[in-house]
Order: C-alpha cells, then structure tokens, then sequence
C-alpha cells in the first residue's frame, strides 16, 4: 500500500494507480472539462465582479488549485459526502451543480443554489452530497466529522471528504475534530488544500510545524500523506487510498495536497503580489499549472489534442458567459423571501410551526 | 398522579425517544458510563448500549459541531453541554452552524438537534458556571429555545423539542433537577408539550408576573406573599418556551390584571424580559395602568459568595418589592 509518511514527493508514477488505470479516455477528458469550466467559470465570476459593482460579496478565488476539487470529486460514490471552507465554487461544479446557479448565487438572485442567501462562500447541494460552503475558518471541519459520524451511525459505506485551508490547521475546532474522529474511528478525510498562505501569512510565519502540516496527524495516530497538487494522478491515488480506508477500516485520514493560487486569498485582497513574489505567482502558472500539466499527460496518451482542449475552453467559456446573462437577467429575492428558510416547521407551515410567536418584527 | 423528579422526567423522555426512533442518539461528556454528571442520563447507556448514548471528549466544539453535521444527514442528536456555560467555547458551531445553515443554503437543509443542559445560576459555583444564555440564543432566528420549570414541562418540552425538525436549544437546571412534581404515568399515553406554549402556572387578577424557568417558581413563592401579607391576587405565567414565544399568552394576562412584573434570571440588557416588555408596549399599552417593572438578575457576573448570590438572581424578596412599586 502506498503510505508512505513522507513529505516529500514520491516518484511513483500514479498513472499506474488502481484507481487510476481503470479510468477511460472519456473518463479522463471529463475530469480535463471539469478544470476548464471552473477556470472560465471563475474567470467569468472575477471579470463580472470588477465590471460595475452589481456582484457584491466576498469572492474566494480556487484557481490554480482545480485539480484537488476535481480529483477528489472524481472518486465520490453514492455514499459519499463534500464538506469544505470559503473557497468553494469549484467543488460545488465539480459535484455536478451547474454554471447557472451558482452564477446567480454570486448575484444574489433568487435563482441562485442557495436562492440568494448564501453567497459566493456558501453553496450548498445536499442532492449531490455537497454540504457547503462555509465562511468560518475550520468551522466546518467539525461539521465533516458528523457527516462522517452520520454514516456510520447509518451503517452505510462511504466517507466524508472535509476541505480545509493551510490557515484552518491551526484552529481549536480542527483538533477537537481529528482526536474525535481517530477515538470514534469516523470514516472522514480531511484534505488540506496547502497553497503556502494562510489569507496574506505565508506558512512559515502561521504555523508551527516540523515537516509538513499533515503530519501533527500522527499526535492522533493518524494516516496522514503528502501529496503534490498539481500531478491529477496523484490526487486522485492517494485521495483513493484516503477514502478507502476510511470507508472499509472507518478510520480517518489527513491529507496535505501541495498547490497555488494565482490570486489573493479573496479579490479584495490588495496585497498578495506584496508577500508573494511576482516570480513566484509567474513561476506556478507556467510550469506547475495542474490543468495545462494534466493536458500535456492527455495529449501525451493520446485522448487529447490541442484542437479538441481548443473546444472544451470555448464550450466552457460560452457556458460561463450564458450564466452571467442568466444571472444578470435572473429575479432577486423579495422583501417576503427573507423570512423564509430561517425554520425547516415554518416553512413548512406545520403544526408546530403555528403555535407561538417565531419571528420579531413588529 | 405519581411524582416523579425532573432529572427522572428528562430521563424518561430521553428513553422514550430512544425507543421511539432509532436515529435519536444522546451525547456529550459523561452522559453515558458515568451516567451523566448530574445523572439526568442514568441507566440509559446500560440500558441502549455504545451506539446510542455516546461519552465525548471535552472537545465541546468539535462534539458539537459532529452532532449538527450528523443532523444534517438525518440523525437526531440529543446533545449534552454539562454546563450551557460552556457555550461559549461551541459558539461558531451553535450560532454559525446550527442556526444559519438552513438559511444560507436557502432551505436545502435542516438541523434537526437538540442542546440540552443546565443554565441557572444559585449554586455557588462562580461566574463562568453561572451563564443564562436563553436570552443569548433566542436572539438568534434559526434556533429556537425552551425553559423548563418542572418535571412535566421538562419531560413535554424535552420530547417536542427532540421531534422539531429545528435546532431546539433546552435550557435545564441544576437546582430543579432534583424538584419533585406530577408527570403522567408513561402508561396513559405519549406526553408532549408544544414549543411556544405559555403556561399560566397560577391565575391571578391583580397583576402577572411573567418568567421562565426557575423564576417561575420565585414568582410563586412572590404570589403566595402577596396575597397573604398584601391582598395582592398575582398571576404567574410560565412562558415555557422563550423561541416561539406565546405572545397571546402574555398579551391575554397584561389586559386581564392590567401591570405586569418580568421576572427573568437573565440580565437586564437585551434579555428576554426586555422582548416581552416590547411586546406588551407594543399589544397592551392602552390596557396598562402602570410602567411594566423587571426583576432581572443584577448586572455583573455571577458572584460566587453564597451569601449574596441568592439576592443577585430573582427571589421572592425582590419579586415582591418591585411589585409593591405599581400595584
């Protein structure tokens, strides 16, 4: 099995994986159309941000990390769940949510996944195993643990896969949350998305660590792993692993996979080419890129040529264009929708919900 | 009817919904080998074994947070904070997460968990055992929060509340749990209690002295004294539940005795006595014939001298003397 606890980045190649050697050609281009559209999806979302000041919002960028959304979501059976932080539109279209409403969620239109009540941070899907979108750092990282308790509880075979940021490993609640799953033995895999800056603090200067992040695991005698973000391969073996032993074994995992981000921690953040060198930035877009590196693995193997990566970039572009016009002509909430959706018994006009007074404004 | 203690009435609610749906799991430190440290969860954990009555570690937000997480797939989580003190060391996980998930996710999903413990001051413990965060959370929309004042309200309240497909936060009491009172007989069929149902503990004319939890029951011993020593006929209304509110319960009572007394073990500022004395300006205004009074605990953390603590929290002394002030 591969477990070795190193941070360092193995050699093996992944193509070999299990995992990854059932995968078919069509398999392994839907995967390539998955990062595309995020990419152009986000790209659309920054560009109708910064046109007129109708978007609104916090806007978390995942560029530059598409692979560990795409990989991870790549594996999801029917039993198993997605849990992760702010930074979380690629993983809502990775499960299957469309352009559109996610799209109209960013515009606060009623149309939007969360009808205009969530916002960028917070999309959700329940239908498609997808429990957000989170804004509290690591809040939600207790939150992925009852997912994972949940199944259990149930007697169904599956994980929860909780994302988190390098800044969350330092929270009170991720640790509560790590010694409890090691103790209870909850099928959950906590992945940290490492890109090397916790907001505007880079690693170093906001973490105490010996070799790696993961590795405060073995603390709880936990697998832990390391793995290198931008080989989609990798991510997808050793998440397997991950998923595997939670599923089979109910024990946890904390994986650590390695990766950047072009932008700031949010658009409004106006100082990430201060502490973060432009060589730097410059550097991870041309020779660690996970989708331009997973195009050059496909155009090697033969599934992919550039005309046919040309296609999927302008399908995605167009489906991403499509979705600002849906959202821009999309309705916004009324006055009478904010109340709603605040109490599962009231909105559906229960028995209980009619006795006694719920709501305070007048 | 036979008596039972309120700790033995939350029990026996806790079996009950046990039995009643195998999704009902109770947790929280100590809850199940050592039976609880107030022992409110006796017997079950032998009784139900390791997958229902679970002991955590004292990791209150990462327990916490489980329990909204697993509730969100469906399992109904009776979660124990020893002390509702406590909260403070959940509170991302009981206002960000139990409250506004169902908001943000415009509907998708719903948490249906219960948080349960004592919330009471009087037992000489100091000021961080001390907290009465019923007024605290009610102030959130999204959850909703009950009080109960004896055994039977504490068994009703406690398997509505376990039913709701909402976050229902109970606020117990350490100094009630071992309270005898009439709880029917298990026997004569299932007994609930509905959230957002006033009780009116004792009918009265003069005035309605308005409270939940243990004041209610100060507000009883007032009524005897004002009646007995002051020819004042007092009518106590149990609110029961703090989120939803029995608004017409209190309206009803106001326009009946015309001057109300708030009694309210919270603090005085943006407490719940200070909603209701909203809600009366707003509903009875023309019906009162004097300003509405407060008894509220005094503003300062909770003083851990046992020989002052009793006049910090509403008593029957104070209840009274604020009474003698309108009627």
């Amino acid at each position: 099995m591969e477990t070795a606890n190193s941070p360092n980045h193995s050699p093996l190649d992944f193509a070999g994986s299990p995992i990854n050697k059932t995968l078919s050609a069509e398999e392994k281009l839907e995967t390539y159309r998955q990062m595309v559209r995020i990419r152009r999806f986000e790209q659309a979302a920054l560009k109708n941000y910064q046109k007129d000041g109708t978007m609104g919002g916090f806007l978390h960028l995942y560029i530059g990390q598409e692979s560990l959304a795409v990989g991870a979501a790549s594996l999801m059976g029917d039993h198993d769940h997605m849990i992760t932080a702010y930074r979380c539109h690629a993983h809502a279209l990775a499960v299957g949510m469309n352009m559109n409403e996610c799209m109209a969620e960013l515009y606060g239109k009623a149309t939007g996944c969360s009808k205009g009540k969530g916002g960028s941070m917070h999309f959700f899907a329940p239908d498609k195993n997808f429990w957000g979108g989170h804004g509290i750092v690591a809040g939600q990282t207790p939150l992925g643990l009852g997912l994972g308790y949940g199944l259990k509880y149930k007697g169904l075979e599956g994980c929860a896969l909780c994302f988190l940021g390098d800044g969350a490993v330092n929270q009170g609640a991720f640790h509560e949350s790590l010694n409890i799953a090691a103790l209870f033995g909850i099928p959950v895999v906590y992945i940290i998305e490492n890109n090397g800056y916790s907001m505007g603090t880079s690693q170093k200067r906001s973490s105490a660590y010996k070799d790696c992040l993961a590795q405060r695991a073995d603390a709880y005698d936990m697998d832990w792993d390391v793995v290198n973000g931008e080989d989609f391969y990798e991510v997808r073996a050793k998440t397997h692993i991950a998923m595997e032993r939670a599923r089979k074994e109910h024990k946890p995992t904390v994986l650590e996979i390695m990766t950047y981000r072009y932008y700031g921690h949010s658009v409004a953040d106006a100082n990430h080419k201060k502490y973060r060198s432009p060589e730097e930035i410059a550097d991870y877009k041309k020779n660690h890129d996970p989708i331009n590196l997973w195009a050059a693995k496909l155009i090697s193997e033969g599934h992919l040529t550039e005309e046919s990566a040309k296609a999927i970039d302008t399908e995605a572009k167009k489906e991403a264009a499509a979705s600002t016009k849906f959202a821009e002509d999309s309705p916004a909430p009324t006055i009478d929708d904010i109340t709603d959706d605040v109490y599962w018994e009231t909105d559906n006009n229960t028995e209980a919900s009619k006795i006694g007074r719920h709501f305070f404004n007048d | 009817m036979r008596e039972i203690q309120y700790r033995d009435a939350l029990n026996e609610a806790f079996d009950e919904e046990l039995a009643r749906d195998e999704n009902v799991v109770l947790m929280g430190e100590e809850v199940a080998q050592y039976n609880g440290a107030y022992k409110v969860t006796k017997g079950l954990w032998d009784k139900w074994g390791d997958k229902r009555v679970v002991d955590t570690p004292i990791s209150e937000a990462g327990f916490i947070g489980m329990g909204i997480g697993a509730s969100m797939l469906g399992v109904r989580p009776v979660m124990e904070l020893m002390f509702w003190s406590f909260h403070s060391v959940a509170f991302d996980q009981l206002v960000n997460n139990a409250a506004c998930c169902r908001y943000m996710s415009g509907g998708l999903i719903n948490v249906p968990i219960v948080m349960r413990g004592p919330a009471n001051g009087g037992t000489n413990v100091g000021a961080t055992h001390s907290h009465t965060p019923e007024g605290l959370f009610a102030a959130f929309p999204g959850l909703k929060v009950c009080s109960p004042a004896t055994p039977a309200d504490a068994k009703g309240l406690m398997k509505t509340a376990i039913r709701d497909n909402d976050p229902v936060y109970v606020m117990e009491n350490t100094t009630l749990y071992g309270n005898l009172g009439h709880v029917p007989d298990p026997a004569d069929g299932d007994f609930l209690i509905p959230l957002g149902k006033a009780d009116i503990k004792r009918e009265g004319s003069d005035i309605s002295l308005i409270a939940h939890g243990a004041s209610v029951l100060r507000c009883l011993e007032a009524a005897e004294i004002l009646a007995s020593e002051h020819n004042i006929d007092a009518e106590v209304v149990d609110l029961r539940s703090i989120r939803p509110l029995d608004q017409d319960a209190i309206i009803e009572s106001v326009k009946k005795t015309n001057r109300a007394v708030l009694v309210d073990e919270s603090k005085p500022f943006c407490g719940v006595s200070a909603q209701i004395a909203t809600l009366i300006q707003d509903y009875a205004f023309d019906y009162l014939d004097a300003p509405v009074k407060r008894v509220c605990t005094i503003d300062a953390p909770a003083i851990y001298s046992r020989h002052v603590e009793p006049d910090q929290l509403p008593n029957a002394k104070r209840i009274v003397a604020q009474v003698l002030t309108i009627a």
